[in-house]
């Protein structure tokens, strides 16, 4: 790994810094979603939400998102990480060559 | 051809073909064979996870415990997928920047340690034996029951086979074998949901079959099922029959115990890239939810099935599959008011018209509702087959992995990093090679001979990966302050707490498991989720009365924190 130079080091530790916080609030945002529908839709309130249909289906709501849609939800949040963290990596240059 | 014909044939085929791949693919040195060079390309890490991750369990046993379950059955499907989104975000990007072989690796080099190191080598050693066992016992039930051989010789030939991948090719003749495995269990599982998808709901897709009406009525499926459900006095399938905290504390503990398994781990040290392990990670649950999806459409499909079937029926008129399964136990009827009609019923059901009690009759085995269903539905010999080939794929391809882990704890982490530091890379690959060939004769003989915890390997595995190794990298990652007195008090509490209570529920006085005596009301499978947190509270209150970790560990965070400059994993330099 290259070791960075000690007048770079300053500028690469404030970027570090502001690299982590960036990746944190985004874990954060994903990570509240992924805890909406799996634990929220799927056990907490699945009893409500199973007075509900999904649309033109025989699906009830809690039903589907504890069988079926909370693992459709989870696929997207990783695309979406993958998405946003390679923003951030080329963002703060961290990217890899 | 007749069933055991088309079995054989499969079957064969699917081994030559393993073989092949794992003679074109030998690792030749510890970097090949403990992490296949690091070149291996997402999607492909992708698909050899997905196989990497779904066992026997997951192939034969989930489509039935749902079955039965129903909505409860829920804790799998959301525990066992979502567990990849907390692997994806919070651990598999900066494993793979660390860049070392095993996760006793990271543990023992972050936190500075060897009694840290040594307490995951014991963790990740038990839980990958326990998991083992369950695989070669899976092969060995398919083998006696598609192929009429017994259970030790089905559990030898699947010794053989694996011996030849994994210990000629390591993580490189895994890997690629892995990818093949994958094809060969999705197809295996597709096949026959599609087929009976179109016959019950006229939709091949299963995902969308599940939630239409019935072929040619305007009933939807669910609302048949959940009728037929109230009317035989089982509870609804669609409902919660479980209190919350019981299903909460259960999804967390898998979700977090499968972020922590080892053999999942390692599977992100063969990418190229840290942004490759993060993409693998989507791509594995992507063609992981391929059959985790389809689960559920299978459960309801073979439950309506099943009921249409059997309930109330004569006896007499019920068709071959139903004798033929009877005679392996895995269908078991026992007509006790005497009127040669199978009251198949639940708890409490009472005669409509005499009100009086009915008892239920029939009981049914959860893997019957996967191996069976092709002959249930009627569908070719060849489809039959197939699932056999399926499921063997599923439980070899999870054994070579886990073998993988059993033999990288030994040769890498206990000898190269413990014992022996001076051992040569030659030395260090044999060393590698014999641990995992004698991985293969014990797990072989756990596998013959279960003793009494191998049915309970769920709730061990994913308690223990639970409440050890998820907590203790999550914080070495995301706390720069966490110390090795920290993180070792809270992973040994939070492996004592969890091994004790479920040792305690299962084997000292399971008598006692029921739910009034559970603390919070939370089984042994979800008790996982306690000891994390209660590793997570020791830890954090333990690093408090001892300094900061020294300063190189704080730069080796910071460097686990950024993608750049992210190499080959690589064997370090002994001093």
């Amino acid at each position: 790994m290259p070791e960075p130079t000690p007048s770079a080091s300053a500028d690469e530790a404030a970027r570090l810094a502001a690299y982590w916080r960036a990746n944190v609030r985004a874990l954060a945002v994903l990570l509240s979603i992924w805890f909406a529908v799996s634990f929220g839709c799927g056990i907490l309130f699945v009893d409500q939400l199973n007075a509900y249909r999904l649309p033109g289906t025989g699906f009830k709501l809690g039903f589907w998102f504890a069988q079926q849609g909370a693992i459709y939800v989870f696929i997207v949040l990783i695309f979406a990480y993958v998405v946003v963290m390679n923003r951030l990596d080329k963002k703060y240059g961290f990217d890899e060559q | 051809m007749d069933v055991q014909a088309w079995t054989t044939l499969i079957v064969g085929l699917t081994f030559a073909l393993y073989i092949g791949i794992a003679i074109r693919t030998r690792a030749g040195s510890t970097g090949e064979f403990y992490v296949a060079g690091g070149g291996v390309p997402p999607m492909a890490n992708g698909m050899a996870t997905a196989a990497d991750w779904m066992s026997a369990a997951s192939f034969i046993s989930m489509a039935g415990i749902i079955s039965f379950r129903g909505l409860d059955a829920s804790i799998y499907l959301m525990g066992w997928t979502g567990g990849y989104v907390l692997l994806a975000l919070l651990l598999a990007p900066y494993l793979r920047k660390f860049g070392r072989f095993t996760v006793p690796d990271f543990v023992g080099d972050r936190y500075d340690s060897s009694a840290a190191r040594l307490v995951a080598v014991v963790a990740a050693l038990f839980v990958s034996f326990t998991y083992v066992a369950g695989q070669m016992r899976g092969v060995g039930l398919v083998f006696s029951r598609f192929l009429g051989v017994d259970v030790e010789t089905g559990v030898m030939i699947g010794m053989v086979v694996v011996f030849v991948y994994a210990v000629l090719g390591g993580m490189k003749g895994i890997t690629y074998t892995q990818v093949a495995q994958y094809c060969v269990l999705i197809f295996a599982y597709l096949v026959p949901a599609i087929f009976i998808s179109l016959y019950v709901a006229g939709h091949a897709v299963p995902q969308v079959g599940l939630g239409s009406t019935i072929s040619g009525t305007s009933t939807f499926l669910l609302d048949r099922l959940d009728g037929l459900h109230a009317d035989l006095g089982f509870p609804l399938y669609t409902e919660r029959n479980l209190p919350r905290i019981e299903l909460f504390a259960a999804t967390l503990a898998l979700m977090v115990g499968t972020a922590g398994l080892p053999h999942v781990i390692i599977r992100f040290y063969t990418v190229p890239r840290v942004r490759d392990a993060r993409l693998s990670a989507g791509w594995a649950l992507v063609f992981i939810a391929i059959l985790y999806t389809t689960a559920p459409a299978i459960a309801v499909f073979a439950r309506t099935n099943l009921l249409n079937t059997v309930a109330g029926k004569p006896y007499a008129d019920m068709p071959e599959w139903f004798k033929k399964w009877e005679s392996t136990k895995l269908i078991q009827f026992d007509d006790k008011n005497g009127d040669g009609l199978i009251q198949y019923v639940g708890p409490g059901y009472t005669d409509p018209e005499t009100g009086l009690a009915v008892a239920n009759e029939l009981k049914v085995d959860n893997d019957i509702m996967v191996l069976a269903n092709p002959e249930i539905a009627d569908l070719p010999n060849w489809v039959i087959g197939l699932v056999a080939a399926g499921g063997l794929a599923a439980a070899l391809s999870t054994a070579a992995g886990l073998l993988l882990v059993i033999s990288t704890s030994i040769s890498h982490d206990l000898l190269k990093r413990t014992f022996m530091p001076r051992i040569t890379e030659r030395g260090e690959l044999w060393a590698a090679r014999g641990a995992a060939a004698v991985g293969v004769v014990v797990a072989g003989w756990l596998g013959i001979d279960p003793p009494g915890f191998v049915s309970e390997v769920v709730a061990f595995a994913f308690g223990l990966a639970a409440a050890s190794f998820f907590p203790v990298i999550l914080m070495g990652i995301f706390s720069r302050r966490m110390n090795r007195e920290g993180a070792i008090s809270g992973m040994v509490s939070g492996l004592l707490f969890t091994a004790g209570y479920i040792a305690w529920f299962k084997f000292i006085h399971p008598e006692l498991a029921l739910r009034e005596n559970y603390l919070f009301g939370i089984s042994p499978i979800g008790i996982g989720s306690v000891g994390m947190a209660l590793n997570f509270a020791v830890a954090l209150l333990v690093s408090r009365f001892f300094p900061p970790p020294p300063a190189h560990i704080q730069a080796l965070v910071s460097s686990v924190r950024t993608p750049r400059g992210a190499g080959e994993a690589h064997e370090i330099s002994v001093p």
